[in-house]
């Protein structure tokens, strides 16, 4: 079957036994999608399928039917990072960076569905996501330096 | 300095021997770095006998020191990059980062122009591991040591180019000037072959000259993380790898009886080892691993094992008898005694245990998210009968440790399976793995028993530590009649070491047992530790952070409490006050937490300040709902949906960070110690806010047959 990820058409083997993250991460070596239960407990495999976030552990490849997938490695354009990649940067809102690559795809489907989120609005949208080093409190203020800095962009 | 590893630092023991044994083979330990300037850090222990052949320049780099003499190494290439080695590793405690600025800092080089390479056996010089809090105390001054001899041998080789005086020229930026003429490291280093060692003795700038050091760096490989380019181990992979699986006991201490592997072996590409009681499959893919594994037939020889109903009695022991102690509480005007039990938890790194293995004829690379790649290679060597020589490990920057990271489980499981299959095999433990096979934070009871006299001062102190750590158990309050001992009983659940070991445990028992013991002298909670303590670091936290907390100067409403901590481990001196509300029939709410902080000279402002906010954080876990239930040989919830660790919704809506910097006093660790203060703090305020003492690790009331559920009244 044709997978479309990060704007390319590729052709992998989906048996239907295969999950999104095994195929992303076996086959098209895209790792920035990460492993963390394999239960849809963590957020670490989070991508976008068509905009909106999904665990790549809980969806099977075959289920896709063409929907556009997103990963950590597509985010940037043209070598330019999304400004939420900027805010984690700027915010340091990592440690050893494993939980990073889920909680910055939770966070851009966040604000394209929210606009300069609350605080509380931020922890409901990112609760199913762990980051055991704990840097809970600069991811929060990453999402809203992002959500400041996209909205001043609108304007 | 000595570093002496305390009972559990060392590591729990391996989980699997294997009965097959392999030829031995010889080869070359070290490449060669090339040409340039090279300075290697003698230890100071070797110091003293090397001191008459070191420090020559010259054409000295042939033979590089034997691997324990030597701390670290650093290398100046001929276009001016630096390159320095240390067998210390990235665990997401940012040590690249910090690291990276000491040579900066000393060189006089550009943090850019800085590479380091951690955690390789082959390419670093012996370490005993990423544990301790050791990283900061130890290897920054090694490399600020290399660094400033490396800046002299630079400006030595201008000098002489140039027939000018050395002390007339400086080097900054990169570059060697006199202020006439200028020449960039690389220029300078090229067609040299300079080795030097130095050893301890070097000057280094004091911290109140530091111009990298002391300023909030970013991570320095950031945008690899936030990209998703950096490969941890779990996503490494190799031409013609396998994935590989391995066979699990039922239970604990299972023997495998007996194997039937038929149906695996026909899948596609699917092999089957067996080796003693280890079994495990290769597959081409995750998924045909996964179905092989799920494929196979095995009977298990099962053996009693405890259960957690009865932990807390099975690890303690008879204790004699105290008349010292006796006496005094008969004597005292206030007297104490209480038990802390405090469960099993679990690390949880997100990144749970990775390895790929390589066998080139006798000889063994693996790549392994582990703390000790020393170690892990000497738990290789040993497992497969070859000399170390044979074996190199190599530690990518890891998805976190915090202590849990110390074996060499899955190096031992890839390498065993790619010795099998001929290719290389790369096994990542499921969640499930890591929370019933990785070793635990161990459980413990503590007993304590203290007495006040009627000025509130301490007369005595009695602490029992019945298997979970000695680490950061012996008072630091003034108390002359004191008996402070661990108890070294046998642990039902495999056990190693945790985030400050044993430091959160005793200091939760320690701290706790002193507010209650001030609430029952009538005395502030604050005050009571400050008139027992003659520390003046201690004492600046505990007032540093309850000046930001202002405590004491407002009352708490109903259903509200404060709570403060103070504790010191590991070079480091911490205090946390914690605010709280608690309604009835609901989880307490931690509402603001407020935490002092001092290590010394502050290397890295900002990354020292998400450390401590982290350790905070995982801190409430372990205070409020993290445990491990267990029964009959079996782990009872090992899944994130069942054991809950610390989420956004937990986080505290307001904390503070006081970091304390003190530029005349060493650097130590950070690490550790910033997460013991969590609890007690937080045990002090759910008292003044219900009344109750909540005296187990965790504190919230567990579920029947797992950890506090998430969003659960639990309390």
């Amino acid at each position: 079957m044709e997978l479309l990820v990060n704007g390319a058409r590729h052709q992998v083997d989906a048996s239907p036994d295969r999950t999104l993250l095994t195929v992303l991460r076996d086959e098209l070596d895209l790792t920035g999608t990460k492993y963390g239960c394999g239960e849809g407990q963590c957020g670490a495999c989070t991508v976008l399928i068509a905009g909106l976030p999904a665990r790549a552990c809980q969806t099977r490849a075959a289920a896709i039917n063409g929907k556009a997938i997103t990963t950590i490695e597509g985010l940037a354009k043209n070598g330019r990072l999304h400004p939420l990649q900027e805010a984690f940067l700027d915010q340091q809102a990592m440690q050893c960076g494993y939980c990073t690559p889920g909680m910055i795809l939770s966070g851009v489907a966040l604000l394209a569905k929210t606009a300069n989120p609350s605080r509380e609005e931020i922890i409901g949208a990112m609760q199913g996501n762990v980051c055991r080093c704990g840097t809970y409190p600069r991811i929060i203020a990453a999402i809203e330096a992002a959500g400041r800095r996209m909205k001043g962009a609108a304007a | 300095m000595t570093f002496e590893p305390e009972r559990y630092e060392l590591t729990a023991k391996p989980l699997h021997a294997f009965e097959s044994n392999w030829e031995p083979d010889r080869r070359d330990f070290f490449k060669n770095l090339g040409g340039g300037i090279v300075v290697a850090v003698l230890l100071s222990n070797s110091a003293r006998a090397q001191e008459s052949g070191g420090g020559r320049g010259g054409r000295g780099f042939r033979q590089p020191p034997a691997p324990q003499e030597v701390g670290a190494w650093l290398h100046i290439d001929t276009n001016g990059g630096v390159t320095a080695f240390t067998g210390k590793g990235e665990v997401g405690q940012n040590a690249r980062t910090s690291l990276s600025m000491a040579v900066a800092e000393e060189l006089g080089a550009p943090l850019s122009s800085v590479e380091l390479v951690m955690g390789d056996t082959d390419r670093t010089p012996f370490d005993f591991g990423t544990v301790g809090s050791r990283t900061t105390p130890d290897m920054v001054p090694q490399l600020r040591r290399a660094a400033a001899a490396a800046r002299q041998a630079l400006i030595e080789v201008a000098a002489a180019k140039w027939s000018v005086p050395a002390s007339e020229l400086q080097a900054e930026n990169g570059v060697v000037t006199d202020g006439k003429q200028s020449a960039a490291f690389g220029e300078l280093a090229r067609d040299q072959q300079i080795y030097k060692r130095v050893a301890s003795e070097s000057g280094v700038r004091p911290a109140t000259q530091w111009t990298v050091m002391g300023k909030s760096t970013p991570k320095v490989n950031g945008r690899a993380i936030v990209t998703g380019q950096h490969q941890y181990t779990f996503d490494m992979r190799l031409p013609g790898m396998l994935y590989g699986r391995v066979l699990r006991p039922e239970t604990f201490g299972a023997i495998l009886a007996s194997l039937d592997a038929s149906t695996a072996k026909q899948m596609a590409g699917v092999s089957v080892v067996r080796d003693g009681d280890f079994a495990g499959v290769t597959a081409p893919t995750t998924s045909a691993a996964a179905s092989a594994l799920a494929a196979l037939r095995a009977e298990w020889k099962n053996t009693p094992q405890t259960s957690a109903r009865t932990l807390f009695t099975d690890i303690k022991e008879p204790v004699s008898a105290s008349p010292a102690i006796d006496k005094a509480l008969a004597e005292a005007h206030h007297k104490l005694q209480r038990t802390y039990p405090v469960a099993y938890i679990a690390h949880t790194p997100l990144e749970p245990r990775a390895a790929l293995a390589r066998w080139d004829g006798d000889k063994l690379t693996v790549w392994t998210g582990t703390q000790r790649p020393f170690g892990v290679r000497t738990e290789l060597a040993q497992a497969f009968r070859i000399p170390e020589e044979n074996v190199r490990v190599i530690m990518p920057d890891t998805g976190s440790g915090y202590g849990g990271k110390h074996t060499g489980d899955a190096a031992l499981e890839a390498a065993r399976l790619a010795k099998s299959a001929g290719q290389p095999v790369k096994v990542t433990w499921t969640r499930q793995e890591e929370f019933t096979w990785a070793y635990f934070r161990p459980a413990g009871v503590i007993d304590v028993r203290s007495a006040v006299d009627s000025k509130g001062k301490l007369t005595a102190w009695e602490f029992h530590n019945f298997n979970s750590g000695n680490s950061g158990m012996n008072t630091y309050y003034d108390v002359a009649n004191k008996r402070v001992e661990f108890h070294n009983t046998k642990s039902p659940l495999r056990q190693g070491s945790y985030r400050g070991l044993a430091a959160t445990a005793n200091h939760f028992a320690r701290e706790a047992h002193m507010s209650e013991l001030a609430a029952q002298a009538g005395i502030d909670p604050f005050e009571f530790r400050m008139k027992n303590l003659s520390d003046a670091r201690l004492k600046a936290v505990l007032q540093a952070a309850a000046d930001k907390f202002g405590w004491g100067k407002k009352h708490a409403a109903a259903g509200m409490g404060f709570g403060i901590a103070a504790g010191f481990e590991k070079g480091g001196y911490v205090a946390t006050c914690a605010e709280v509300s608690v309604q009835p029939g609901r989880e307490p709410r931690i509402l603001r937490l407020t935490e002092a902080f001092e290590c010394g000279a502050i290397v890295n402002p900002g990354h020292l300040h998400t450390q401590v906010e982290g350790a905070m954080i995982m801190g409430l876990g372990g205070a409020l709902f993290e445990a491990i239930d267990f029964a009959d040989g079996k782990i009872l919830n090992p899944h994130l949906a069942r054991y809950r660790v610390p989420r956004f919704r937990d986080v505290p809506p307001q904390i503070d960070v006081v970091l304390v910097d003190r530029k005349d006093l060493p650097s130590a660790g950070a690490g550790e110690t910033p997460i013991v203060g969590v609890a007690p703090a937080i045990a002090g305020a759910i008292h003044m806010a219900t009344g109750e003492w909540r005296r187990s690790l965790p504190m919230m009331v567990l579920s029947a047959g797992g950890s506090a559920q998430s969003g659960g009244a639990a309390f």
